[in-house]
């Protein structure tokens, strides 16, 4: 599993952190989101995916 | 045919439906044609679809846009005071003014804020339980949630929120008449601009001191800063508080849901519950609104440059496609993927806020008082047809 971020697209809104936030932090100054690690273990899949779905911006591919 | 008008009346007797003849029009086709104040409108009907186009950037936000399909006539701003809130903005310029007031509502900022609320929604519970019964549920508990976290958080006076509340009111009241809603929103918005002023001259560890800074750096106007600070305030006032009253009612309708969320102990079950009352109840319930700014060819049709497009979420969270049984109140289904707070750049900058309050607040409440019941008949409680949030203008409870 590979995920791609896209900062520009990024509104910021936290889904992703509520959804694994073992994979997504966000940007102290504008709460644009980072990527811990872009090769998360596969147990997190469900919730990587889930991250991606609910990302209003559509900011977070996902390649499996 | 004939052109239906939209926003819809809901059916005496069900309160937390959408309107039936609304749903009427999800069934004929994922896009059909609507009447709205002055002009016809596009208007989504499915889940999949409102949320493929709420990311489409060829549709504007911007009011002033060609074929903006407003419900009412709006508001006249008094340009001296403040401007309008990102809300009403495309990007570039959106998203720059969004980014400088989204980092308070960081998942991180808003976790480390849940002590507090869970005093202020204990302190509240407290006098509750002090105080006469049967007691309005709005009044003494619902409101003061919200508005004592968003004055926190923004630095505004909570002694001040009568005025701000009665002018919030009238100004997301449809039925009010245009002259009234310019009024409350010319006194909300002088209202800000003091404050502002008051920010810049003494600055506070606050959100509208925040800005006040990036006026002061020249980053942005202060006729920008208070329209910002006259967004967040009213909707950190009228959304959460209707979710809380509403809410509320709903799990007293339903009492095995509510039997499931008392008897929990789990953060997580709560955190779900939260969620599927998002999207069953859709208290923003006049749809989002859009310009078409070049031609979409979409689901057999084109939507071209200057229609409007109005995407109603509560027919979009009640989709069978998306959620099963749609119509059936289930805290334990997995609801993450509701559009409660819209899709796309738009979506709420404040969920992460309204759902911690919401969190703890549904995860306290029943549990303090197990008795909570209604003191009136459903029929006698006063649901807010005429808002554009939806919701409940009082709810006397006892227990
Ligand atoms: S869910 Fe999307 S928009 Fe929200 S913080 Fe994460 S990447 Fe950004």
């Amino acid at each position: 599993m590979k995920i791609i971020v896209d900062q520009d697209k990024c509104v910021a809104s936290g889904q992703c952190v509520t959804a694994a936030a073992d994979v997504f932090d966000q940007r102290d100054e504008d709460g644009v989101v980072v990527l811990l690690t872009d090769n998360p273990s596969e147990d997190l899949s469900a919730d990587v995916h889930q991250a991606a779905a609910v990302c209003p911006a559509l900011a977070i591919v996902v390649e499996d | 045919m004939s052109v239906p008008v939209y926003p819809m009346t809901r059916a005496t007797g069900c309160p937390f439906d959408p309107p039936p003849q609304l749903r009427d029009l999800q069934g004929e086709a994922p896009l059909v044609k609507v009447r709205v104040f002055d002009r016809t409108a596009w208007m989504v009907t499915r889940y999949a679809d409102q949320r493929k186009l709420l990311a489409d950037r060829r549709l504007s936000s911007d009011v002033g846009k060609p074929g903006y399909p407003n419900s009412v006539a709006r508001p006249v701003q008094s340009d001296e005071d403040t401007g309008i809130g990102f809300i009403l903005m495309d990007d570039p310029e959106h998203s720059r003014l969004r980014r400088m007031v989204t980092a308070p509502f960081m998942i991180k900022r808003v976790e480390a804020m849940r002590p507090q609320v869970q005093e202020i929604v204990d302190n509240l519970i407290d006098d509750m339980l002090a105080g006469p019964k049967p007691v309005d549920l709005v009044t003494a508990f619902a409101l003061p949630v919200p508005s004592l976290v968003i004055c926190r958080l923004l630095g505004v006076p909570y002694e001040d929120h009568d005025f701000f509340q009665q002018n919030s009111k009238t100004l997301i009241r449809t039925s009010a008449s245009i002259e009234e809603r310019t009024e409350a929103r010319n006194n909300i918005g002088r209202y800000l601009n003091e404050l502002m002023g008051a920010k810049l001259a003494n600055p506070e560890d606050d959100l509208l001191s925040g800005l006040a800074e990036r006026v002061k750096a020249g980053e942005l106007t202060r006729r920008d800063a208070a329209g910002i600070g006259v967004l967040l305030l009213i909707a950190g006032h009228e959304t959460t508080a209707n979710m809380i009253a509403l809410g509320t009612l709903a799990l007293l309708e339903h009492p095995d849901q509510l039997a499931v969320l008392r008897e929990s102990e789990d953060p997580k079950l709560v955190a779900g519950a939260v969620e599927e009352l998002l999207r069953y109840l859709n208290i923003t319930h006049n749809g989002r609104r859009r310009a078409v700014l070049e031609d979409i060819e979409f689901a057999g049709e084109v939507l071209k440059a200057g229609d409007g497009v109005i995407f109603p979420n509560d027919l979009g969270n009640r989709d069978a496609d998306a959620f099963p049984d749609p119509d059936r109140l289930d805290v334990s289904r997995d609801a993450r993927h509701h559009i409660a707070f819209g899709f796309g750049v738009h979506q709420c900058l404040g969920q992460p806020l309204a759902r911690m309050e919401l969190q703890v607040v549904y995860g306290t409440l029943y549990r303090r008082i197990p008795a909570l019941r209604r003191a009136v008949g459903l029929d006698e409680i006063p649901f807010k047809h005429d808002g554009a949030v939806y919701g409940v203008y009082s709810l006397p409870v006892t227990w």
